[in-house]
């Protein structure tokens, strides 16, 4: 019988399999815009493991951090863009 | 297995297939436009199917309106992060991609 | 210090809302926790009120119904051109040697306020092949990632949909 926890396991181990492959763009990127979206789509991944932990953990708290998290992963990149466009924040 | 774990276990399959497409396009695509269409719209969906798969298990709480919450609000600033970057490439005077 | 509360009632909207969302992250209803709410709402309402809501418009109730309507049978139909898009773009992704073909097209819009660009610009990025890339007074920029995709934007049934919600 398959336990539905299993398949959270299983769901947070491949997402982290795809979290180190975008690790490689961030660090190979020939550009630096490309490390800025391999950063953001990082940043994605990691608030759908922080959830994930909460409910394995059933705990109320890790979606705080995930609501945080994403409000970051925006405004990083907004500001990220706008250093490139225009040279200064 | 009941009804509802099989049709939680079918949306997170389906959230994390379309996030290994994204993270491929990104890996695969020959420029930033091009890797920002793979991205851009692999997570939007990824996190939405991904979440509502977690909604339906979890039931009605404070913590799934939370995720409701931020569910939302990746699902309206993702587009607006892709097309920021875009924008500032774009304007730096980067020409696109075309294939010879 | 005197408050200057404007005539309109920006900030007493603003202020609700804050407050309802703070309850809503919080979700404990002791005494301390909802005086607190109500002091960081105000502060926040106060300082922020011209920027959450912008410009007003009068609507007659008819016209609410229908615009709603509409509102709704457009998520929907959104949800279906996301899906799709995914599909195109992950077949895409994994076809060996990746058929793509990309262009930079230009067109005028016809809508006016500045909800309804960014809503349609926001459309454009999550429907199939196609992300917007600069929004200039009514000129957009779109990147498509094939000319099958340009050419049903540039069709236009996403655009007229819009209209009959943002504007008549």
């Amino acid at each position: 019988m398959i336990d539905m926890h299993d398949i959270f396991n299983l769901i947070i181990l491949i997402l982290v399999l795809n979290v180190f492959l975008c690790i490689y763009r961030a660090l190979m990127g020939p550009r630096a815009w490309d490390r800025v979206i391999a950063i953001n789509v990082i940043g994605t991944k990691t608030i759908v493991i922080v959830i994930l932990i909460g409910i394995l953990y059933d705990s109320l708290y890790f979606v705080d951090v995930a609501l945080v998290y994403a409000l970051f992963n925006f405004i990083l990149t907004v500001a990220l863009s706008k250093y490139i466009e225009f040279g200064t924040l | 297995m009941e009804l509802i774990d099989f049709i939680v276990t079918a949306l997170l399959f389906g959230g994390t297939f379309f996030f290994t497409t994204a993270t491929l396009g990104l890996l695969r695509f020959p420029d930033l436009f091009t890797r920002l269409h793979a991205t851009g719209k692999g997570d939007t969906l990824g996190v939405g199917l991904i979440l509502t798969g977690l909604v339906i298990y979890l039931g009605l709480s404070p913590i799934t309106l939370k995720i409701i919450i931020i569910m939302t609000f990746i699902l309206l600033t993702s587009p607006v992060g892709t097309h920021c970057i875009c924008r500032a490439v774009y304007n730096q005077g980067i020409k696109p991609w075309k294939r010879r | 210090m005197v408050l200057n509360i404007p005539k309109n009632s920006n900030f007493f909207i603003t202020y609700i809302v804050m407050f309802i969302f703070w309850i809503l992250l919080s979700w404990e209803f002791s005494l301390s926790n909802i005086l607190f709410g109500l002091v960081g709402s105000f502060l926040v309402a106060y300082s922020t009120r011209n920027l959450f809501i912008k410009e007003r418009i009068a609507i007659s109730p008819q016209k609410f119904i229908r615009k709603s309507y509409l509102s709704i049978l457009y998520i929907f139909y959104l949800t279906y051109q996301i899906i799709m898009a995914n599909l195109d773009v992950a077949y895409r992704v994994l076809h060996p040697k990746m058929p793509i073909d990309t262009r930079v097209i230009k067109f005028n819009t016809k809508l006016e306020s500045d909800l309804a660009k960014t809503c349609f610009a926001n459309s454009i990025t999550l429907t199939p092949g196609t992300i917007t890339i600069d929004v200039k007074k009514d000129i957009f920029y779109v990147h498509a990632l094939t000319s099958e995709a340009a050419e049903s934007l540039l069709e236009g049934s996403m655009e007229r949909k819009l209209i009959e919600i943002f504007q008549e």
